[in-house]
């Protein structure tokens, strides 16, 4: 072989490299997989948003649509294209209210506004490390763990910085913030019941520094939108839920060593705590007069998984009226129950399982019965519900 | 495009063999093990050490200065069978991970001593700059040469990094060397070194470094729809990467009667921004980080007797880290950590037989961390390690085994409210062997089989164990097993149009079982735990091709190829399978395919050395779905230098063009890479 044909040789090769060209990614297009059989009830679907593992914006919202029996994923890309980096990073709650669905988007500031059946974007509302949203009265209210933030002591060495949380007051028709109240530290979930806005401080944040976690809930008055008063109620709150009697629901997270999680069962007109239950509660859902709650948590006393909780509670009895509401041993497979919903109308239980969270998750359908329905693959940590349709609580 | 990739380099080095056998050459076989290796400076004394069974892939001398390195990180990427974890910039973090066993499995030895991080295992060599380096190799399993510590044993794969030793010519007693690096990311980076000679067997280097950033770039990210239409394009640029470095480093080497000593030091001391992953609404991060490290080192070796050598290492290490979190928006941070390490070891080789050595090494290690985190464990770890090996040559046929004896007390506190409720003491000991084999079928060719089996274990980090509210302190050790079977072949030749040829390839196959990994833990994404749960395999090839060409009257032209395939799924949950599952779905950041071409031509005292990096589709999660994949990614960089003599100065300019083609494009999940960047660099050296 001629000198000239081994450069002819290697200048082949070079150009072959330096031709190839990186291929785009592709957005998502809405995915559609048959589930079960159609099913016709005022509720026409729900929506499920799957949180996203952090830093990974992966944040996503899938449908069930009942009456094809049919579940669509990536709705939201698929309305929305062109939004740059898609729906956000952690997606921590969802709500319908009106015509619009809102989307609290936690690591990326925001509560998306979509329009609740077509999903086309409408807007957003900057709010930083927001976390919980609910609606009256033509606003809407999300606790933020980001207000203003607080010194304490007395020198540099003692001293104890840490930071309280708000609740911002959105107007629903402009998608503007009007007014923000200052509460506790890291303020989660949050219930409005007869013209006061009940939130729980959960302070975790400061787990482990010298002031500890928070231990109450703050009142908020609508009609001035001040704190009223702070009810002490356990260690790091999380949960929080109204029944229609004005019982509210709260359940806290322990501290993961010797405080295990509780529920406590408060009454908003006695203003007095009422009962206290010994049940782990990770995530509750309100439907009727049953509470149903679930939870799996490491214990750091055990070295290990308690068991996983699934209970329904009688609001109206204050007993726990079934300690397992899985009946076919499904429990068994399901590896992080995160997310619970139930149908108003057909009461079919759904529960997520968050899986190792770097994966898709499932959804689970159960009936009354406790016994799986169908399983579905959503997407990455589904979490969070909104049943969709006429003359429904849609929250 | 993987394919047509994998092809060009197969067909190159099919080419290459091909004309290669046609020119029957009848030059004398020249027995070195690596002469295509710029070995520069090694210093041989008494007898010649006993050769490696299985010899590293390494990067030295003007083959490592052409490279357009900044780091040590980016030259490791042109190994093969090395994936480079890279977050992004001139501070990010680069860790590297060895044929898929995960970063914690490699061991990073700086002039002969590993570089230890008890608190994460990780070693971000992105802040080892390539300043003051004259080699770097990375063994797969360990060196296998026998005569060293026994730490030396206990890794999966290893680098050594090897800093400049000085050299005097002539009358000369003191060499200067000042160097000016500037161009992209508001890079300014001045550096000085002192060689001084006080005799003939003592002889010292002082190098000082600093490195200053602004670390910002453009990146763009975009997607497409299906008919290749753009539904949305973004660029902005990247903030809060910004860094400042000092390095200073002494060295101190000496030679004695049939041995050899070495004192030195190393500090260093840097603030860095943390620029954060990029999200939807956040396009910001001011995350701050401060680093000092610093250690002292000393070896000595002597040969005794005749049939005995020894050798005593020892260091002392102190690192302080702090991390500030003032971000009002996110859980405000302020941590700062300490951690401390002394090691001691003494290596010992006896000849029995010219061709039968044994070697017995001794180790002990402490490391403590301390920190400001609440109801903090402050663990301790006393390692103990005992290394026994030999090597033994029959006629064409090396072979290598060792034995390691691991024995591990973990000493920690419960303490919760300020209050110590318990002290603990957990107590574990293993062994582990490995063996090493190379065979030479032929005589009159340069052509070597070589095989080698090892399993060795990982310790839990002490954030494994004992972050606060996050460690598991009954975590194991997690294992690696490897088994390597592979071939090296080499033409050497004086003249001619090839003066030399090499082709490497190995097959191998690795499990990882135990393996650490965070599982969360309970009720949102701020609660994890470590458990020992994960299982990985990994069937993967290796191949390196290296061809040195004589084109013309002072026209030399080098060419390096490299090619790696490698297969690492998931065996964790056999339950999870079907649409999103994980099991046997390909582990998070590792292609399928990836590769690397360096090409460098000399024409006198011009160098021009073009590289290109290839890494393939692979997925952020080992559920192979849409939303983890991440497209291939390949970038061409160029350089040229000019050397010339003025006086009795040398001057060396340089200029650098990265990312050639100007392509972004994200190593780890939403933490974007430079786009074409540039670099010049003067040297002078007096």
């Amino acid at each position: 072989m001629k000198f000239s044909h081994k450069i002819l040789l290697l200048s082949i090769l070079v150009l072959a490299l330096l031709g190839s060209c990186r291929e785009d990614e592709v957005i998502y297009i809405k995915e559609t997989v048959p589930v079960t059989q159609p099913e016709y009830t005022s509720v026409d679907g729900f929506y499920l948003l799957n949180e996203g593992a952090m830093s990974r914006d992966l944040a996503s919202l899938d449908y069930y649509n009942y009456s094809t029996g049919e579940y669509e994923r990536d709705v939201y890309t698929d309305a929305n294209p062109t939004v740059v980096m898609e729906l956000g990073d952690v997606g921590n709650d969802i709500g319908i209210y009106g015509s619009k669905l809102y989307m609290v988007i936690n690591c990326s500031n925001k509560v998306e506004v979509v329009d609740k059946r077509s999903v086309k974007r409408i807007g957003q509302i900057d709010i930083p490390n927001c976390r919980y949203i609910k609606f009256h009265q033509g606003y809407a209210y999300v606790s933020s763990y980001v207000g203003p933030v607080v010194l304490e002591g007395d020198n540099s060495d003692d001293e104890d910085v840490y930071q309280l949380g708000a609740v911002f007051k959105v107007d629903t028709t402009t998608l503007e913030i009007v007014d923000k109240c200052v509460v506790g530290r890291q303020p989660d979930e949050l219930d409005i019941v007869d013209g006061k806005i009940y939130v729980t401080n959960s302070g975790g944040y400061s787990q482990g520094s010298k002031i500890g976690y928070e231990n109450t809930v703050s009142v908020i008055d609508i009609e001035t939108f001040k704190e009223e008063e702070r009810i002490p109620v356990a260690i790091n709150l999380l949960g929080c839920k109204c029944d229609r009697r004005g019982i509210l629901w709260v359940s806290s997270r322990g501290d993961y060593h010797g405080t295990p999680s509780m529920l406590y069962a408060y009454d908003t007109q006695k203003r007095r705590m009422v009962k206290t239950f010994d049940v782990r509660a990770g995530n509750m859902w309100m439907d009727g007069d049953s509470l149903y709650v679930i939870s799996k948590e490491w214990s750091y006393m055990s070295q290990g998984f308690a068991n996983g909780t699934y209970a329904i509670i009688n609001t109206k009895t204050l007993e726990v009226v079934n300690e397992n509401f899985i009946t076919d041993g499904t429990d068994a497979r399901i590896v992080q129950p995160y997310g619970i919903a139930v149908n108003p109308i057909t009461k079919d239980i759904y529960v997520t399982d968050g899986l190792n969270f770097v994966q898709f998750g499932f959804l689970y359908c159960f009936g009354q019965d406790g016994k799986m329905k169908w399983r579905i693959r959503a997407g990455n940590i589904p979490a969070h519900f909104a049943f969709l349709g006429d003359n429904i609580n849609e929250q | 495009m993987l394919k047509r990739i994998a092809m060009s380099l197969l067909a190159i080095v099919a080419c290459c063999l091909c004309l290669e056998a046609q020119e029957v050459s009848s030059v004398p076989q020249i027995k070195e093990i690596d002469t295509l290796q710029y070995l520069e400076n090694v210093i041989v004394y008494g007898r010649k050490p006993y050769a490696e069974v299985i010899p590293a892939q390494t990067l030295g001398g003007k083959k490592l200065e052409g490279l357009n390195s900044h780091s040590i990180a980016d030259a490791i990427r042109y190994f093969s069978g090395v994936q480079v974890k890279d977050y992004g910039g001139v501070g990010g973090i680069k860790t590297i991970d060895i044929r898929s066993m995960g970063t914690n499995h490699l061991g990073v030895f700086y002039d002969g001593i590993q570089l230890g991080n008890a608190q994460n295992g990780q070693i971000d060599l992105g802040r080892f700059s390539l300043d003051n380096i004259e080699e770097i190799s990375l063994y797969n399993g360990q060196k296998s040469e026998i005569f060293q510590p026994a730490r030396d044993y206990g890794s999966a794969g290893t680098v050594y990094i090897k800093t400049r030793r000085p050299k005097f010519s002539g009358e000369k007693n003191n060499n200067f060397n000042v160097t000016m690096r500037t161009g992209s990311f508001g890079l300014a980076n001045p550096s000085l070194r002192w060689e001084h000679r006080f005799s003939r067997n003592v002889s010292m280097s002082l190098n000082a470094e600093y490195t200053y950033a602004t670390g910002q770039y453009h990146f763009r990210y975009r997607k497409k729809f299906s008919d290749g239409t753009i539904a949305w394009d973004t660029t902005a640029v990247r903030k809060n990467g910004d860094v400042q470095a000092l390095r200073v480093e002494g060295a101190v080497f000496g030679a004695i009667e049939d041995g050899k000593w070495n004192a030195k030091f190393y500090y260093y001391d840097s603030e860095r921004g943390i620029p954060g992953a990029i999200v939807n609404n956040v396009w910001m991060n001011s995350q701050r980080q401060w680093d000092r490290n610093f250690f002292a080192q000393g070896s000595w070796q002597k040969r005794l007797s005749e049939k005995f050598e020894m050798m005593v290492n020892a260091k002392y290490a102190r690192d302080f880290m702090h991390y500030h979190n003032p971000d009002t928006t996110l859980m405000l941070v302020d941590n700062k950590f300490w951690q401390d390490e002394i090691y001691i070891s003494s290596a010992n080789k006896y000849t029995i037989l010219p061709d039968w050595d044994v070697n017995l090494s001794v180790d002990y290690k402490w490391n403590y961390l301390n920190s400001t985190l609440t109801n903090f464990s402050y663990p301790q770890r006393h390692t103990a390690l005992v290394a026994l090996a030999t090597a033994r040559t029959w006629h064409r046929f090396k072979c290598q085994a060792s034995l390691l004896y691991t024995m591990i007390d973990d000493r920690y506190k419960t303490i919760y409210q300020g209050q110590t409720l318990a002290r603990h003491s957990k107590w574990m000991h293993k062994f582990t062997p490995a063996v090493f084999m190379n065979y030479q079928p032929i005589q009159r060719y340069d052509f070597y089989l070589r095989a080698f089996y090892k399993r060795i274990f990982r310790m839990p980090t002490f954030n494994d164990l004992f972050y606060t509210d996050m460690g598991n302190a009954n975590l194991r050790p997690e294992y690696a097993n490897q088994f390597d079977l592979g071939f090296w072949y080499q033409r050497l030749r004086e003249d001619g149009f090839f003066t030399g040829l090499k082709f490497t390839a190995d097959a191998y196959y690795n499990t990882i079982t135990d393996k650490i990994i965070a599982v969360p833990s309970g009720r949102g994404q701020y609660r994890w735990t470590m458990m020992n749960i994960g299982k990985v395999r990994i069937m993967g090839v290796d191949v390196t091709a290296r061809a040195t060409m004589h084109l013309a009257r002072d026209f030399n032209l080098d060419i390096n190829l490299s090619y790696t395939y490698q297969k690492a799924r998931d065996y964790t949950d056999p339950e999870d399978t079907g649409f999103g599952g994980t099991y046997k779905g390909q582990i998070a950041y590792i292609p399928w395919h990836s590769g690397s071409v360096v090409g460098r031509a000399t024409w006198r005292d011009l160098d021009v050395n073009y590289s290109f990096i290839y890494v393939g589709e692979r997925y952020s999660s080992s559920c192979n779905e849409r939303s983890y994949h991440q497209p291939p990614w390949y970038t061409h960089d160029l350089s040229a230098s000019y050397t010339f003599t003025l006086g009795s100065t040398k001057f060396k300019v340089a200029a650098e063009v990265n990312n050639l083609f100007n392509q972004y494009y994200d190593v780890i999940i939403n933490y974007p890479m430079p786009g074409r960047n540039y670099k010049l660099i003067l040297k002078f050296d007096f």
